[in-house]
């Protein structure tokens, strides 16, 4: 990978990553290698997991393709445009809960169209409609406070929503809740994906969650996080988890991902030591 | 976690919730607490005096010096005669003039207390403000923070003939003394505050396309808010005494003049009646400013249940 001829940007794919690497603190004694020649197209609808080790980089690659962070080198493209800065065409679900703690939960939900000026009756709609594809309408004026952590973490999947966005980029939004809770946060989002057409970047290091959701699984190294392999889901939704298809693809996902959590974890303990 | 938790239980017992209340009472639950808080209260301010009582019982505190409560509580009308108010000294006018004694005790707390809460509410505005613009623009920042960093160890008292050079006598002067006490060290609070914003919040704020001055005016302001309304709540306390302080040295008529004047004419009584006031007022506008901070931070999450439970 990262060693073909650069594409130009012809192709109508929702992200484009070309040869990113992103160095944190690039030029100074605290530099640190995040990403290495990431090389990823998403299309458009298209429901694409990231998989790797912790630290390897995945929620830094969701900040690039956000606008978040710049690119140390390479490019990053969305429908065409080079992303540049932040865009309401592409939401960030963050991995820890971001709401707003002093709005209620539909002013949070309608904070983006609030930024662009909407009248109070179209965000409200728009709020409410949002918060009853995420099965909270009961919620609307409630505070995140008094909501549970899977009930905040669907707020935060309503606000992204009622963007409208093109691009969906999760970060681990279910990885703080139980079992059972994420299976049915799983088969929601599902669910929401298909109603809205939107492109789906998620990121995980549960194989289970790559395995239920996934259209393409990417599969990164430890850091820095270079792209180990891609391997297509072609199985059809709901996934029965028991399947053997489904047994299948979790063994192999499993032995792409040992050998580089096994040096992950070495890396972190050589970088305590030597601390 | 825990705290929002907290946070909910304290907001069913305020709704009066039977679920919480473990038996059937006369009294609403939050009515309840707040009694028994203020029980609590006058036991421990009982348990001081009467210990202070106690002393002068057994000899050992000399009433001309460390009179206890019930003599200088015992004789209000006496105390308020000496609370006047300045108009009655100027010249041409009759020492009968002018309002009575109780009138002056009132006339003179309001005085005070009033130059505590527009230094205070002058500081807050002023140095969020500056907090503000020091983050916001780093022009700003480069020409003004030095100074201001400069600026805070200054001690209040050094700026009390800054303060007469300017602004002579009356309130100004000490206004000006509480605005002083206060600005540095809340401008550099607001700065770090700023800074100890959750980065995830101005975040989500960027991906939905918020300005710069969205950002600052619907996410970190209200972010800070909490944290600021704390230090002012702390920075409460040293404004009393820099009035004190400021009134002290002729800046006007006030409680600080009184206690001068107790202190010239060697009269303990009115140098604890006036202590007794100034900490009446100071725990009574602590807590104002609790309830002003409890209305407008609703949603700050409240611990001290949490707490107390340990
Ligand atoms: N803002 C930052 N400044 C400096 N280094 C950072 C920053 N954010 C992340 N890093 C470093 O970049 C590397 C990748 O971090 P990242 O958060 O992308 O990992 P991750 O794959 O999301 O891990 P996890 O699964 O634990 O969330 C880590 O080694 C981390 O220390
Ligand atoms: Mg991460």
């Amino acid at each position: 990978m990262g060693s073909e001829p650069v594409q130009p940007f012809s192709s109508k794919d929702a992200v484009v990553c070309r040869a990113v690497s992103k160095t944190w603190a690039a030029g100074t004694a605290r530099a640190h290698e995040a990403l290495r020649a990431i090389d990823l197209e998403v299309a458009p609808g298209e429901f694409v997991v990231l998989l790797g080790p912790s630290g390897c980089g995945k929620s830094t690659l969701l900040y690039l393709v956000a606008g978040l962070e710049e690119t140390t080198s390479g490019e990053i493209h969305s429908f065409r445009d080079p992303v540049e800065r932040p865009s309401p065409d592409r939401s960030l679900i963050f991995q820890e809960t971001s709401l707003f703690p002093w709005l209620s939960v539909w002013q949070n939900v309608a904070f983006g169209l609030s930024i662009r000026g909407a009248p109070e009756d179209e965000r409200r709609a728009t709020a409410r409609e949002a918060l009853a594809r995420v099965g909270l309408a009961e919620a609307m004026h409630k505070r995140p406070d008094e909501l549970s952590g899977g009930m905040r973490q669907r707020v935060a999947v309503a606000r992204a929503l009622a963007m409208r966005p093109k691009v969906l980029l999760m970060d681990e939004p279910f990885a703080a809740l139980d079992v059972q809770t994420r299976a049915k946060m799983q088969d929601f989002l599902l669910d929401v994906w298909r109603d809205s057409g939107a492109s789906v970047l998620f990121v995980t290091h549960h194989i289970d969650e790559a395995v239920a959701l996934a259209d393409r699984v990417v599969v990164f190294t430890a850091r820095p996080g270079r792209i180990k392999s891609i391997i297509p889901v072609d199985l059809p939704r709901p996934r029965d988890p028991f399947s053997p298809e489904c047994a299948h693809l979790r063994v192999r996902l499993t032995g792409e991902l040992r050998g580089e959590v096994d040096r992950a974890f070495a890396e972190q303990e050589a970088l305590a030591g030597a601390a | 976690m825990s705290g929002n938790l907290a946070g909910t239980a304290g907001r069913l017992r305020r709704a009066g919730s039977s679920i919480t209340a473990p038996r059937p009472s006369a009294l609403p639950p939050a009515l309840r607490q707040a009694l028994s808080r203020l029980g609590w209260t006058v036991v421990s301010v009982g348990l001081f005096v009467g210990l202070w009582e106690l002393a002068w019982l057994l000899g050992i505190a000399d009433p001309r010096l460390l009179p206890p409560p019930h003599i200088f509580l015992g004789n209000i009308p006496d105390q308020a005669r000496f609370f006047n108010t300045a108009t009655r000294w100027q010249i041409g006018v009759d020492a009968a003039a002018g309002p009575s004694p109780y009138e002056a005790v009132g006339i003179t707390v309001a005085a005070t207390a009033g130059r505590v809460f527009a230094g205070l509410a002058i500081a807050a505005v002023l140095s969020v403000t500056v907090g503000v613009l020091v983050r916001y623009f780093a022009l700003f920042e480069k020409l003004t923070l030095p100074t201001i960093t400069l600026l805070s160890p200054v001690s209040p008292i050094a700026w009390l003939p800054v303060a007469i050079f300017i602004f002579g006598i009356g309130n100004a002067p000490a206004i000006f003394m509480v605005v002083v006490a206060l600005f540095f060290h809340m401008v550099l609070s607001t700065v770090s505050q700023i800074d100890g914003v959750n980065r995830n919040f101005v975040n989500v704020a960027r991906t939905m396309g918020a300005t710069k001055r969205q950002i600052y005016a619907r996410v970190i302001i209200p972010a800070i808010l909490p944290q600021m309304l704390i230090v002012l709540r702390l920075n409460l306390f040293g404004a009393w005494m820099v009035v004190l302080v400021a009134e002290s040295t002729g800046v006007g008529f006030g409680l600080g003049q009184v206690i001068m004047l107790a202190r010239n004419t060697f009269n303990p009584s009115l140098v604890f009646f006036t202590i007794a006031l100034i900490g009446l007022l100071g725990f009574l506008t602590d807590w104002l400013l609790r309830q002003v901070q409890r209305r407008i931070l609703y949603w700050v999450p409240q611990t001290t249940g949490v707490l107390r439970g340990l």
